[in-house]
Parts: structure tokens; C-alpha cells; sequence
């Protein structure tokens, strides 16, 4: 085997939490990988890196996505949401996020991103969830922590916080 | 008037950053350019001799900094690594080398260790490595491993790395005269802790300075500190070890130093680069570790009334291909399998085999679920065969609340003896009865039946030893603005340390909640600590807590009514307000800290209050001969022995007559861990047990074929529950019996959650099909094939 050709690199600019990130990247730079170690937002946590545990999930144009199933030179011609992006202008938590203090939705706090961004986008589909509903909509995240019972409460009181807001 | 905290459902402090995605794990610190990415090369081989190594082809790569092999070791760096806690019956102990030497004991061991600009080419270098193999036959298995046809280490005859034996009266002796007996053979299978993020290491060497920061995912920072200056050559003071936010643990992470805590440390110096090595999830299924795998053996006889006369138990615990963490997960098995009872006589031996698998240290329980399933699984077998009520014959067997403190006459996994503190048996399975409905039960079973369904009912009981010593401690500082830093020596994971000792310190100090700020795992602020383990944060350090926080509080009072001119039991602090009972005059906890700092020179405006012009009698020394300056303690907690929690689990199952699928259709939880800090983390961290105990009853497994290769070593085939596999509710009545053990009354609550579980649902599970059960985690397959097999013996 022969030496490995100098990498190609792209450069391209992200849309992250309404900011730009030029950044310049291999073709195979995984987005989470591009999110936390590129534009340093660490707060997308990767857990399997095979797109089975959500801890990586992000919102692509307000919808869900597994952040390491997607490649960064993907990703320019959308808007991208991060835990990062969910608090207020004033930096207040938002209502998904302010129900899992209420309610200990979270423990060691490295799944957490991913259900904030999942239930985020969930409440805004469906504003008033039943309890299983509330269930379902977390169904494809892993927490090793709480056992979820906190989680789903968080949902229904998020749902409760955000009532009337967008 | 200030509300006491201890004991309420305060919301959690470390919320607000993790919220914000502020977190701070180790892969999150030194991003940037600078940084350099390790990956390492693992065998894909279960069992071989390594004959050559050829990195040639490494270096030619853009972005390589540099590989390592074990010729490339220096010094001890060379080394096995160490066995951390010996034991005279761990006759046969072995452990890995940093990097393998000459041979591979489990698929995954470490084998060469890459640095390269990213992650991405680090990976592709370790493609590039040829190793030339010798295969050995792979020992898997505890059939296997007891066979011994093959063996994993040359050197240890019969796979076994040690025998132990304890018991307390003559159990053969009281089996052989009691007037009925029986056997059982039970089975466990492995699982693993798997928390949400891996290991991670990163470390930066300052030249500068001479001195080496890591940070690391560990559950020890302290320990971790210790074994990289031992093997880098570094005094301790030139170590640093810092645990950032770690996401998860569950005991995989108490183990140390992993071979990449070493590692990258070396490289670090070596390379003058900062060096960063993050797992990924397939390395952590097959180069981090398991638990949980056993086979016991059980002889019991007891009287007409259930009682246990004699207990003698022989199990098998398949301790993977190495041992760094000892004995400890074989002891508490033997020694906590009893449970809340007290067996006329026991006896019990193990012994602990080598297989070329993922070497075994403690997961969440320890060695507890299988004692538990056994000791569970005995008790409902005796009520079967003498068609008594299981919940009777348990009552039967219970220490009884007089009974404390109770002595097993055996040795615990700390060294010391087995002696129960505190417990209120009896009244746990009375709450716990009452929450499940237990005797209301039959009625409902038999209208389920009446309707083609089946449902049955388990129950479980258990005892934990928690807060182990030897010591934990804390140091209490009050800054001249009145914030309290604290600072613990052990490491946080998930469990709201931040809050719960804040909520000590409030309550001793007399501060907000919101001025007191808790630090933990940082060596630089408490070199003194031993870990995160075996539920004894709360304990341990929630005790040197509350006396370091105890005698700041004697010192600020002490300097407040020198300059209140006051009498010190006059004095009350409430709010951060050092004040004379029923009068205006009141100094500022923060003011009280700058008169504890006698100062030559003036830094801001409180600190001219304590310059030598403003305050001290001219005829004394300004810090008396038996003071110090500053307002700040540091006290240490070391208790005489572990202090017993307990709890008892009730469920019940519902098995579809076609499919064999198992639902949980409730699930209840009566708990004592003692004097509760915030019944909200408690419930929280039972919450957490109970569906890592769903998974280790109904889904997880270490699925190895007999080539010694994990199948199924990642999320899509590990099957970890989701909020779709637990309980859709989990019933929680509390119990506190308080621990005379310590001055708070507590005891530890992390584990407890897990325990009973494969106990009550194989339990629950007999009940709703008329099958026994054995062997945990089941299946519907599984349960399938056992009805089959009753059907056509």
C-alpha cells in the first residue's frame, strides 16, 4: 500500500443556531464531529456513533436528525439547530428544557441533548400529547440514568409550559 | 427564618448547564486545533500469540505523529498493569500490559497505540498496522473454563485464579438433619454497565511547569493520579488528574488506569502536544468491561415452616481474561446473597475462572443481582414445595428489627465483618405487600384467567452494603464575598452531587443554596479521595461534608463574636448573616472571611476591614499559635464499617399465551436507604436501577459465539431498553430507618435500584406460567422453548 493522497478538503459553512461556521472539512467528517470539534458547539453528544442511542440529534430545518448519520458537506443548505440554540435571547430555558429541571428528567446529562432537541421538535408536531403519545415521542432515544420515567413526565409538563407559545 | 433543606426535593443545581448544553465531558475539552487524536488497535482474535508487529506503513501516512507497540514501553510503563486489590485467595491474579506483549487474551485487548491529527486518521494508521497471529484456542464460557480442556493463561492450572470458602456454623451438617431439602442450579448471564459516553482520556504536558493535567472519565481521579506518576516517572505533585462531567458510569469506570489513561499521558509528553483518546461504542462493548456472569449451585434444607437451617452455595464466577479489580465482585455475591435473612448455617465457595472474554469489574450492583436471584429464587422454592405463601416464608426468614446490629460471622468485600446496622424487615415487605396489592393477587390471576390471560406476581428482597470505606473527605472555604467553595475528593456521574452536599453545607452554614458551590474528582482541589463506588458518595463524603462545613461554622462564629463582642451561643447564621439572637447586630458571613485573613495589603474594599491598621490586638500574634488564616476547614469521614441498606421489589408480568412476550403491568419499589438528602435524586436513581434491572431480566446479554467474538457489540443488537421496554410506571414507598453509623443517618441509594430485579420478574414470571425459572435474562424465546420442553419432557 502506498501513501494515502493528500485529503481533499472542502470548505463550507454551516448554519448553526442562526450563526455561520466556515469550516473546512473531509467529504467523510461526520456533522456531529463537524459541530463539536470544528465549530466547538459540544454540547451534540455522540453515543454510538451508529445512529441508535439520539444523543447526537439535532433539529435539520426543524425536524430531527442523527447528527453522526449525516456528513457535514451535506449539511450546508439547511438550518441547523443545536442544544445550544434552544435557551431564549436572554439565555432563559425554553419549556422543554425548563421541564426536565422541574421535573429531573435528567441525570448525568449526556443523552439530555438529544431529547431536548427530539421532544422540541415532537411538541411542536403535536402541542398537547397523551401520556403515550408523550412516550412514543422519545421512543428512539437512549438514557442509561433515569429509566425514563422523569423523561416522559418532562414531556407532559413541557407541553403544559409552552401552552399558547409557538 | 431559614427552611431546612436536607430532606426536600430541591431542584438540581448542575441542571442549568447541561440544559444549556454547557456540559463539559472529557471529549469536550482542549477542542481546537493543537489537540491530538489517538485511536488504538485492537485484536480481532479471542485468544493468540502475537508474532510480529509491522507499523512501517503507519508513519507514511499524512497527519501520523507517531505509534506505539509494546517495544516501544519503557520502564514500568512495561509492565502489567496493576492488580488493584490483592487477595490471598486470588491465588492466580493476572493483568494486561498497557499495550499486549506476546499475547491477546480477549478480542479487543489493546495491541498499538496511534497519534495522528484526527480522530479519522488515527483510524485509518491502524488499518495500515500488520500483526501476524498465532491462534489459540479460545476459552469461553464458564463450561468451558471449568473443563479446562484449554487454558487461557499458560500458567494458571485449570483456569482458576481462586478458590475462596466462607461460612458460619456447619451447613452440610444442618442440610443433612433438617427435614426437607432441596436443590437448585442457577445460571446468570453477562451484561454490562454501558453508560452513554465511553472512556476518555486527554492530557496536556506543560513544559513550562513540568507538570502533566489529565482529564479523565473516571469514577477515581485520585486512583488514576497515583498509577500515571508511578508509570510515567513523575513525582505525585506533578500530576494533575481532573474529571470533567462524566456521562455515566455504573461502576465501569472505577477500574483504572485503562490502558489508554497511560497512554495518553506519554503521548502527551512525548509529543509536547495535547493527546486525546475518546471510545468509541463498539471499543467499549469489547475493551471495556462486563459483569454479571455466574452459575451456582445451591443445597438448602429448611423446616415445615420454610425456615433455612442450612444454605450451602458453590458458584462459578467467569471473571473475563483478567483480574485488576480482585475479588471484590465474587465477595459481595458470596457474603450479600443472604440478603435480610439469617440461615441456621451457611456455607459458601467459589470459585473464579479465566475465559478469553472482557475481563469482569463490578456493574451497578456488583455481584448483588446474582446473590439476590439465587437467594430469591431458593426462598420461592421452598415455598413451592411446601405450598406456602413466598412473602410468609420470607417473614419467617427475616432478622428481625431487634436484631441489630446483626453479625453474619463473615467478612465483607472491605475486610470487615459482615454486620448489618440498622433495618426494619418486616416493615418494608408490610409497605410493599400493601403497595402491590399482594394479597389481593390470587383474586385478580384467576380473573385473568378467566379471560385467556396470564398474569403472575414476584417478589424480592435484598440487603446492600454501602458507603465502604477506607475515608472520603471535603474542604469548606467561605470567600470574602460569602460564595462557599466546596470541594470533595470522589467524582460525579449523574447523581446530583452538586446539589445534595450543597444542601448539607446550606443547612450547616446557614447560606442560600444558590452561594454554595460543590467541586468534585479534581485533584488539585482535594488530593485526598478514594472513588465513586459501591453507593457511598452520600455516606462518605456527605458526611465529611457536614463536619467540614460543621467547623467552618464553629470558626466563623468564634471570629463573629470576638467583633460582635458577643457570646458564641448567642450568635445564629441565617441567610449568610452571622447575627446576636434578638438584636440588629450582624456581620456578613463574607465579612467574617476577611477578618479570618489577617492581611498586610488591601485588595479591594472589604479587604481593608482586615488590614493591620484596622483590626487585631497589638500585643498577640495576628493568627494565634493553634489557628490558621482563612475561613475554611477540611475534615475527612472514615467509618468502622459499611453501613446496610435495604429494599424489597414487587412486580407483575403479564406472558402472552402465543408469543411468549413478557409485559410488566406494574412495578413497585419499597426503599430504605436511611435519612433521605432529596427523595427526588433518590427516586431518580431508583428509577435508573430498575430499568437497567428490565434489561438485565429481559434484553441484555454478552452474546459471544464460541470463536470468542461479541456478535452483538453494539446499540442495534445490545438490546438496552428503551422507554418502550420499562415500566410504564414504578410505584415508590419509602422506608428510613436511620444508619447509627454516621452523624446524618444516611445510607447509600445508587446501586439498590437494580438488584432485585431479575429476581422478582423470574419470580413474577414462574408465577404466570407454572414454570420454573432458573436462568436470567429470559426471552420469549426462551420462555417459548421452556414451555415446549414442559410439553414434551
Amino acid at each position: 500500500m502506498t501513501g494515502r493522497p493528500a485529503a481533499v478538503r472542502h470548505d463550507i459553512t454551516l448554519r448553526v443556531n442562526g450563526a455561520p461556521h466556515t469550516i473546512s472539512v473531509e467529504p467523510r467528517r461526520l456533522l456531529s464531529d463537524a459541530l463539536r470539534h470544528d465549530c466547538g458547539l459540544t454540547g451534540t453528544h455522540v453515543g454510538c456513533e451508529h445512529g441508535v442511542c439520539g444523543a447526537c440529534t439535532v433539529l435539520v430545518d426543524g425536524s430531527p436528525a442523527r447528527s453522526c448519520l449525516m456528513l457535514a458537506v451535506a449539511s450546508e443548505d439547511v438550518e441547523i439547530t443545536t442544544v445550544e440554540g434552544l435557551a431564549g435571547a436572554d439565555d432563559s430555558l425554553s419549556p422543554v428544557q425548563q421541564a426536565f429541571s422541574d421535573c429531573h428528567g435528567l441525570q448525568c446529562g449526556f443523552c439530555t441533548p438529544g431529547f431536548l432537541t427530539t421532544i422540541t421538535a415532537g411538541l411542536r408536531d403535536n402541542p398537547d400529547p397523551t401520556r403515550e403519545e408523550a412516550q412514543e415521542m422519545i421512543a428512539g432515544n437512549l438514557c442509561r440514568c433515569t429509566g425514563y420515567q422523569n423523561i416522559v413526565a418532562a414531556v407532559l409538563r413541557a407541553a403544559e409550559l409552552r401552552d399558547g407559545r409557538p | 427564618m431559614t427552611t431546612r433543606l436536607f430532606g426536600q426535593r430541591v431542584p438540581r443545581v448542575e441542571d442549568q448547564r447541561f440544559l444549556r448544553g454547557r456540559g463539559r465531558y472529557v471529549d469536550d475539552v482542549l477542542v481546537g486545533p493543537g489537540t491530538l487524536h489517538a485511536a488504538v488497535l485492537r485484536s480481532p482474535h479471542a485468544h493468540a500469540r502475537i508474532l510480529d508487529i509491522d507499523v512501517s506503513e503507519v508513519l507514511d501516512l499524512d497527519g501520523v505523529h507517531a505509534v506505539w507497540t509494546y517495544d516501544d514501553l519503557d520502564g514500568v510503563m512495561a509492565d502489567p498493569l496493576p492488580l488493584l486489590i490483592p487477595h490471598p485467595a486470588l491465588t492466580h491474579g493476572r493483568t494486561q500490559f498497557a499495550l499486549a506483549r506476546d499475547e491477546v487474551n480477549h478480542v479487543g485487548e489493546a495491541i498499538a497505540f496511534v497519534v495522528a491529527e484526527d480522530r479519522y486518521v488515527a483510524e485509518d494508521a491502524v488499518d495500515r498496522i500488520r500483526v501476524g497471529y498465532e491462534l489459540l484456542p479460545p476459552v469461553v464460557g464458564i463450561e468451558a473454563a471449568r473443563a479446562a480442556t484449554h487454558l487461557v493463561h499458560d500458567d494458571v492450572p485449570g483456569n482458576v485464579g481462586a478458590r475462596m470458602e466462607q461460612h458460619n456454623g456447619d451447613a452440610p451438617a444442618a442440610i443433612a438433619a433438617a427435614p426437607h431439602t432441596l436443590s437448585l442450579d442457577l445460571t446468570i448471564e453477562r451484561s454490562s454497565c454501558q453508560p452513554m459516553e465511553g472512556r476518555g482520556v486527554v492530557s496536556r504536558w506543560d513544559p513550562d511547569t513540568s507538570r502533566l493535567t489529565v482529564w479523565t472519565s473516571t469514577q477515581t481521579s485520585t486512583g488514576v493520579r497515583g498509577c500515571v506518576a508511578a508509570r510515567l516517572g513523575l513525582d505525585l505533585a506533578q500530576v494533575d488528574v481532573i474529571t470533567p462531567d462524566v456521562g455515566g458510569g455504573f461502576g465501569v469506570k472505577i477500574n483504572h488506569p485503562w490502558p489508554e489513561e497511560l497512554l495518553v499521558p506519554m503521548a502527551a509528553r512525548a509529543l509536547g502536544r495535547p493527546v486525546k483518546f475518546t471510545e468509541d461504542r463498539r471499543e467499549h462493548f469489547i475493551s471495556s468491561a462486563h459483569e454479571r456472569g455466574q452459575v451456582h449451585h445451591v443445597e438448602v434444607g429448611f423446616d415445615d415452616d420454610g425456615r433455612v437451617l442450612g444454605l450451602d452455595v458453590t458458584f462459578w464466577h467467569d471473571h473475563g481474561a483478567y483480574t485488576p479489580y480482585g475479588l471484590i465482585v465474587p465477595i459481595i455475591t458470596a457474603t450479600q446473597l443472604l440478603g435480610p435473612y439469617k440461615p441456621g448455617a451457611y456455607r459458601v465457595r467459589f470459585e473464579s475462572l479465566f475465559t478469553n472474554t472482557v475481563m469482569v469489574t463490578p456493574y451497578r450492583g456488583a455481584g448483588r443481582p446474582q446473590g439476590c436471584f439465587v437467594m430469591e429464587r431458593t426462598i420461592d422454592a421452598i415455598a413451592a414445595e411446601l405450598g406456602l405463601d413466598r412473602a410468609a416464608v420470607r417473614a419467617t426468614n427475616f432478622i428481625q428489627p431487634d436484631e441489630f446490629p446483626y453479625d453474619h460471622g463473615l467478612v465483607f468485600q472491605d475486610g470487615r465483618e459482615l454486620e448489618y446496622d440498622s433495618g426494619d424487615y418486616p416493615a418494608s415487605l408490610d409497605k410493599l405487600k400493601a403497595l402491590i396489592g399482594w394479597d389481593d393477587f390470587p383474586a385478580l390471576k384467576a380473573q385473568a384467567a378467566a379471560e385467556g390471560r396470564r398474569i403472575g406476581i414476584g417478589l424480592a428482597c435484598y440487603v446492600e452494603g454501602t458507603g465502604v470505606g477506607p475515608y472520603e473527605g471535603a474542604h469548606v472555604h467561605v470567600e470574602t464575598s460569602g460564595k462557599v467553595k466546596v470541594a470533595i475528593g470522589l467524582t460525579t456521574q449523574g447523581q446530583g452531587h452538586a446539589t445534595v452536599f450543597a444542601q448539607i453545607v446550606a443547612d450547616e452554614l446557614g447560606v442560600p443554596l444558590e452561594d454554595v458551590e460543590v467541586v468534585s474528582g479534581d485533584t488539585r482541589k482535594m488530593p485526598y479521595a478514594v472513588g465513586t463506588f459501591a453507593s457511598r458518595a452520600a455516606v462518605m463524603s456527605g458526611s465529611a461534608v457536614q463536619l467540614a462545613a460543621r467547623a467552618v461554622r464553629e470558626k466563623a462564629l468564634r471570629i463573629a463574636a470576638e467583633a460582635l463582642e458577643a457570646d458564641v451561643a448567642d450568635l445564629e447564621i441565617v441567610d449568610g448573616l452571622v447575627q446576636v439572637r434578638g438584636t440588629d447586630a450582624a456581620l456578613a458571613l463574607g465579612t467574617v472571611a476577611v477578618l479570618s485573613n489577617p492581611l498586610r495589603y488591601a485588595f479591594d474594599e472589604a479587604s481593608k476591614a482586615a488590614t493591620q491598621f484596622a483590626v487585631g490586638d497589638p500585643g498577640r500574634p495576628p493568627v494565634a499559635e493553634d489557628d490558621e488564616p482563612g475561613l475554611e476547614a477540611r475534615d475527612f469521614y472514615s467509618p468502622q464499617r459499611a453501613t446496610f441498606a435495604s429494599g424489597m421489589h414487587a412486580v407483575i408480568v403479564e406472558t402472552d399465551p402465543d408469543t411468549a412476550e413478557i409485559r410488566i403491568v406494574r412495578y413497585a419499589v419499597v426503599h430504605d436507604c436511611g435519612r433521605i438528602i432529596n427523595p427526588m435524586i433518590v427516586e431518580g436513581q431508583i428509577h435508573g436501577g430498575v430499568a437497567q434491572g428490565v434489561g438485565g431480566a429481559l434484553y441484555e446479554r454478552m452474546a459471544y459465539d464460541d470463536s470468542g467474538q461479541l456478535l452483538n457489540a453494539s446499540f442495534m443488537d445490545f438490546l438496552m431498553p428503551y422507554v418502550t421496554e420499562v415500566p410504564d410506571t414504578i410505584e415508590i414507598d419509602h422506608l428510613e430507618t436511620p444508619s447509627p453509623l454516621n452523624r446524618l443517618g444516611i445510607k447509600g441509594a445508587g446501586e439498590a435500584g437494580v438488584i432485585p430485579v431479575s429476581a422478582a420478574i423470574a419470580a413474577a414470571i414462574e408465577d404466570a406460567e407454572g414454570l420454573v425459572i432458573t436462568a436470567m435474562p429470559i426471552s420469549p424465546s426462551e420462555l417459548h422453548a421452556l414451555r415446549q420442553s414442559k410439553e414434551t419432557p
